[in-house]
C-alpha cells in the first residue's frame, strides 16, 4: 500500500490488474454474483451461524483463484468493523434468553444474534472487496449500469471512489505535516477536530478542480466506456457454478450435513 | 482544427466570499497567437484561464472564443474550442489507466470506443507516451504527469490551449521537450506562468495581471526586461536579458 492510499482502496483497485480467471470476467457476471451472494447471506434467519459458513467458500475461492493478498482485503476490512460492531454490540444486552450451552456456560440469543452479524459482516464485505480487486471499481460500476442501474448512479458509485481516493491523498499529507512538526506529542481533541474540517475544505476544494477538470473534457455525468462489455461462455460458466453453490448452500444446511457425515456430534 | 481568436471583455469574476478576483479584465488574443499571462501569487491567472471554457461565470463581462461567447447555451462548444491544463495534473488525470484518460474526452464528445482508443494511442505515441498507455497515472512520474495531462487536452484537437503554469514540476529536460512542443503547436496559445524564460521562448507577446487587472501588455521580451515594473508587481527580469534602451513603444501601460 502506498503511503498516499491511507483508505486502501488504490492498492484494491491495483489488484485489478492482476490476469487470472475471476480477473478476466465480464463486470456484469462479477456484479450479478456479487449481489446474489449478499442476497442469499442476508436472507438466513437471525441467529444463524453454523448454516452461514459454507458460503465462505466463495469469497475464499476468488481469493484463491485470484491470487489475491488477504492482508490488503482483511485491512479494508477493519476499517468497516466499527460500524458492523456498533449494529451487533446491542443484541447481548437486548436478548439474554439462553439457546445453547458450551459446558458450563449459557449462550444467549443476543449473542448467537450479533455473531450472526458479524459472520455476514465478514462475508458479505470480503465478497464485494474480492470482487472489486477482480474487475476493479470502475469495471464493476460499469457491470452494474449494464445490468440496468442507472447510468447516473453508476457513475456516482466510480466517483464515490474517487473520491474516497482524493481524501484519503488529502489525509495522508495532512497526517504527514502533522506528524512533521508534532514532535511525537499527542495533540488535543480540539485540534483533531480543526483537522477534519480542514481536511474537509482542502478535498472540497480539490473535487471542485477535478470536477472543473473532467467538465472541460466534455463530461456532462455520464462515465464514458472505453470497452465494449462481453459476456463470454466462460461467464455463463461462472455464474452458473455461483448461482449453483448458493442455492444449494441456502437450500441445506452444508456444515451439518457435513458434520453428520463424519459422524460429528 | 483551426486556430480561433479569444477576446477577453470587461470581465469582472468575485470569489463567493465577494472578494474581487478580476476586475475589469479586457485583451484579445489573435487566432494562432501565443500569449503569456504573467504576474505575482494571486494575481487571478488561474482564475482567468477558468473562465475560458465556463467553468466559472463572470459577475460582468465575458469571454469570446472565435467570435461566439461563451454562456451557459455555448458551453459544450467552448469546452470543445479550448482545452484547459490544469496547474495540477492530478487534478487532471483520473481515469484508471493513462490511455483512458486521453481517451476520456474523446468518448465525451461522442466518438466510438475502438476510434477513441486508436485515437488516444496515436496521441500517447506522439507524446513519447505510448509505453505508458496500461499505467495507472498516479504510477507517473510528475514530469510523465505533466506530459500526460497536456496530451489528453491535445487528443481532443483544440483550436485554443490555455495552459496554466504548465513547466511547474518538470525536470529541465522535460520542460525543455515542453517549450519545443509548445512553439510548434499551430494553436492559439495562452499560457499562465511564472516561468519567464519559458514565456520568453514560446509567447511573442505577454499580459500582465496584478490585483485582478491588466497593468501592462505588450512584446514579451520589452515587457519582461522592464525591471522596474516587474519588481513592481512581484516579478523579477529574466537573469541575462538586458534592459530596454528607453520606454519602450512595444509595452502599453494601463492605467
Amino acid at each position: 500500500m502506498s503511503s498516499a492510499d491511507w483508505t486502501g482502496l488504490r492498492s484494491i483497485d491495483e489488484l485489478s490488474r492482476l490476469d487470472t480467471f475471476v480477473h478476466r470476467r465480464d463486470p456484469r457476471a462479477m456484479a450479478l454474483a456479487t449481489l446474489a451472494y449478499v442476497a442469499v447471506v442476508m436472507s438466513y434467519p437471525s441467529g444463524s451461524i453454523s448454516a452461514l459458513t459454507p458460503l465462505a467458500l466463495y469469497p475464499a475461492i476468488l481469493i484463491a483463484v485470484g491470487r489475491l493478498p488477504v492482508r490488503p482485503l482483511a485491512r479494508r476490512m477493519l476499517l468497516a468493523a466499527p460500524f458492523a460492531l456498533a449494529v451487533a454490540a446491542a443484541h447481548p444486552l437486548l436478548n439474554r434468553a439462553p439457546v445453547a450451552e458450551v459446558g458450563p456456560c449459557h449462550i444467549s440469543a443476543g449473542w448467537m444474534t450479533a455473531l450472526s452479524i458479524l459472520l455476514r459482516f465478514v462475508l458479505t464485505v470480503s465478497a464485494v472487496l474480492a470482487a472489486m480487486a477482480c474487475v476493479g471499481v470502475d469495471r464493476l460500476a460499469v457491470g452494474l449500469a449494464g445490468l440496468g442501474v442507472a447510468e447516473m448512479v453508476a457513475a456516482q458509485l466510480s466517483l464515490l471512489h474517487r473520491y474516497l481516493l482524493v481524501l484519503g491523498g488529502e489525509a495522508t499529507r495532512m497526517a504527514r505535516a502533522v506528524a512533521a512538526r508534532g514532535g511525537g506529542a499527542r495533540l488535543p481533541l480540539r485540534t483533531w477536530a480543526g483537522l477534519a474540517g480542514h481536511l474537509l475544505m482542502r478535498s472540497l476544494d480539490r473535487a471542485d478542480r477535478i470536477h472543473w477538470a473532467m467538465a472541460s473534457r466534455g463530461f456532462e455525468g455520464r462515465l464514458p466506456r472505453t470497452r465494449r462489455l462481453q459476456f463470454r461462455a466462460a461467464d455463463a460458466v461462472f455464474l452458473g457454478v455461483c448461482a449453483a453453490g448458493f442455492a444449494a448452500a441456502r437450500a441445506w444446511n452444508l456444515a451439518v450435513a457435513l458434520g453428520r457425515l463424519t459422524g460429528a456430534r | 482544427m483551426n486556430a480561433a481568436d479569444v477576446e477577453v471583455f470587461d470581465l469582472e469574476y468575485r470569489y463567493p466570499d465577494a472578494t474581487p478576483a478580476l476586475r475589469g479584465v479586457t485583451f484579445r488574443v489573435p487566432a494562432g497567437e501565443a500569449v503569456a499571462l504573467i504576474g505575482p501569487n494571486g494575481a487571478g491567472k488561474s482564475t482567468l484561464l477558468l473562465h475560458f471554457n465556463g467553468c466559472l461565470w463572470p459577475a460582468r463581462g465575458g469571454v469570446r472564443v472565435g467570435g461566439e461567447p461563451v454562456t451557459r447555451s455555448t458551453v459544450a462548444r467552448a469546452r470543445r474550442a479550448v482545452g484547459l491544463v490544469f496547474q495540477d495534473p492530478d487534478d487532471q488525470l483520473f481515469m484508471p489507466t493513462v490511455l483512458e484518460d486521453v481517451a476520456f474526452g474523446l468518448l465525451n464528445a461522442g466518438m466510438p470506443p475502438e476510434q477513441a482508443q486508436r485515437r488516444a494511442r496515436e496521441t500517447l505515441d506522439r507524446f513519447d507516451l505510448g509505453g505508458l498507455a496500461g499505467r495507472p497515472p498516479y504510477r507517473l512520474s510528475a514530469g510523465e504527469k505533466r506530459t500526460a495531462a497536456i496530451a489528453a487536452v491535445m487528443a481532443m484537437e483544440p483550436s485554443v490551449l490555455a495552459l496554466d503554469e504548465p513547466s511547474s514540476h518538470l525536470d529541465p529536460r522535460g520542460r525543455r521537450r515542453l517549450i519545443g512542443l509548445l512553439r510548434s503547436l499551430p494553436q492559439t496559445r495562452i499560457v499562465a506562468t511564472h516561468d519567464l524564460e519559458l514565456a520568453l521562448e514560446v509567447c511573442g507577446r505577454a499580459i500582465l495581471l496584478d490585483g485582478g487587472r491588466v497593468v501592462a501588455e505588450g512584446r514579451t521580451r520589452e515587457l519582461l526586461s522592464d525591471e522596474v515594473r516587474m519588481q513592481a508587481h512581484g516579478l523579477e527580469r529574466p537573469r541575462g536579458m538586458e534592459p530596454p534602451p528607453s520606454a519602450s513603444p512595444a509595452v502599453t501601460v494601463r492605467p
